[in-house]
């Protein structure tokens, strides 16, 4: 691929990594942004709780395309960006939960724990984000010399799960509503991302 | 020990005693001060927001139509609409409602009555006095808003059209254009939308047909240019853009308990002790409440509050049951 030396530069930039992380903190900013100057329109705890979540997907997804698309198109540095973008879901995961907790239930924990029990979308919900804080905490570069190699990425495949939970959180939630055209654009995302690699490990069974 | 000394009855002055004829005046001048009240226009009470015609209404008089609570902000209650002809986000039907033509405009009035016909939108901005009604809604998803509607009892049209016997349920059906409304290229629901009530819940006097809100005309995306508003049931019983309703022998299906039975039932009445099965219905979200990001969740009332004007139109029912 003729871009991809071009690419490979682009993304090796001393820069490239503080510019990513500006990037992936604007949607936070815009958010905050707007409920300053409230101009989220008229239920603005709802457009908090919903553009958090929308955001923890969106990263989920980025996180997942880094592996394909390091492949795919031939720019093996993509893969600087991994953690810095599954931080970011968790990131994301965290401000949409705390936003759920603090305006829809003033964070009481009387309130919050039997809502969780009661309602699936929000169990599976809570699951996913639970599922991811192991993976932040075994994020730093001593946390994988620690587990080894191996150990640390059969624990961070849990990505995969998370993906699934998000989805299944996101199409419960909009079941309700019988809405589900958003829902489809991400999981045929995930499916691709996750089709892709189910293909590659089909095709090549010798590779761990 | 008082610093007056109890002197028993004292008589007044005869000079000091209000003649009869003037006291019984006052009243008069009380009744008239009445009378004004009920005479005076909408604009009067709610501030009209200049952007569509007036449409003023008198104050009601039917019990529970006027709350006091303070009124939803004109532009939150007219760009935040569950209106899904026009789009499922909330912000949707404002921007895309424009393409709706409310002229001209009739609506069938059909079914087991004596006197079925298609009345035009004019006949019917005339047919009764409008009134202001300052209802409570109350949406199944948990935010609520406090709206001057105008209108009049929907009770006034069905007493006109005369139902017969068979008549013990009133369907109310939404348009469904496809050319105006893009929504409808989406499967969320089966067009039209339709709603429906009970012959009683229909002929309740806070049962409202609205043509107005915060006096002037519906603006499109609140379903202009005639809607129901049952102030007791979460919002979506009370259909907007009505283009027919029908009075029918059998309990009709609805829109949304056909596409989805087990969440939505056919009375939905607004009750804080049946949840959604995705959503508590036991606090909501006020919109535009003081205090405004951190505000606190209110708890939700029965009846959306209007349990003395309503309850006993479900005497004796189970409420879980008949959800």
């Amino acid at each position: 691929m003729a871009a991809a030396p071009a690419v490979q530069r682009l993304l090796l930039h001393p820069l490239a990594k503080p510019a990513v992380f500006l990037l992936a903190l604007a949607p936070f900013g815009a958010l905050l942004h707007g409920a300053v100057t409230n101009t989220l329109g008229a239920n603005p705890a709802e457009a908090l709780i919903r553009g958090t979540g929308d955001w923890t997907l969106r990263f989920l997804c980025l996180v997942l395309a880094v592996t394909p698309l390091r492949q795919a198109l031939g720019v093996p540095a993509l893969a600087r960006f991994r953690r810095l973008l599954g931080l970011f879901a968790f990131f994301y995961g965290v401000v949409h939960f705390l936003c759920y907790a603090w305006l829809d239930m003033g964070l009481d924990i009387a309130l919050i724990v039997p809502d969780i029990a009661r309602r699936n979308f929000i169990l599976v919900g809570t699951a996913a984000l639970l599922l991811m804080l192991p993976l932040a905490l075994t994020s730093f570069n001593r946390a994988i010399r620690t587990l080894g190699a191996a150990r640390w990425q059969a624990l961070h495949r849990a990505v995969y799960a998370v993906a699934v939970l998000a989805l299944l959180h996101f199409f419960w939630m909009r079941a309700g509503k019988n809405d589900f055209a958003e829902v489809a654009v991400y999981a045929a995302l995930v499916a691709v991302l996750l089709g892709w690699r189910l293909w590659h490990r089909l095709r090549r069974p010798a590779r761990g | 020990m008082h610093l007056i000394p109890d002197r028993g009855f004292q008589h007044p002055v005869p000079s000091e005693i209000t003649p009869r004829d003037l006291a019984l005046n006052r009243r008069q001048w009380l009744a008239a001060a009445g009378a004004t009240a009920v005479a005076l226009p909408a604009a009067a009470q709610t501030a009209r927001p200049g952007r569509l015609a007036p449409l003023p209404g008198a104050r009601s008089s039917v019990p529970g139509a006027s709350t006091v609570e303070k009124l939803t902000a004109y532009a939150d209650a007219s760009t935040y609409n569950n209106f899904y002809e026009f789009g499922t986000d909330k912000a949707d039907p404002a921007r895309n409602a424009h393409t709706l033509k409310t002229r001209p405009w009739t609506v069938a009035v059909e079914g087991a009555v004596a006197k079925p016909g298609r009345f035009d939108i004019d006949t019917l901005l005339k047919l009764a006095p409008m009134e202001e009604r300052i209802y409570r809604l109350r949406c199944v998803e948990g935010w609520s808003m406090v709206i001057p509607w105008v209108g009049w009892s929907l009770s006034e049209l069905i007493r006109r059209v005369e139902p017969t016997g068979n008549a013990k349920f009133v369907q109310f059906v939404t348009l469904a254009d496809r050319a105006q409304m893009p929504g409808l290229r989406s499967s969320v629901l089966d067009w039209p939308y339709v709603e429906a009530l009970r012959l009683d819940e229909a002929m309740h006097p806070l049962t409202l047909l609205a043509f107005g809100m915060y006096g002037e005309v519906l603006p499109n995306q609140n379903g202009a240019p005639l809607r129901l508003v049952v102030p007791w049931k979460y919002g979506f019983k009370s259909g907007k853009s009505l283009v027919a309703i029908r009075f029918v022998e059998r309990q009709p299906k609805t829109s949304w308990e056909r596409a989805a039975p087990e969440e939505y039932g056919f009375y939905s009445n607004v009750n804080p002790r049946v949840d959604h099965p995705r959503w508590t219905q036991a606090t909501e979200r006020r919109i535009g409440e003081d205090g405004g990001l951190f505000a606190k969740r209110r708890p939700t009332l029965m009846f959306n509050g209007y349990e003395p004007q309503v309850g006993q139109l479900y005497a004796g029912m189970d409420l879980k049951k008949f959800f």
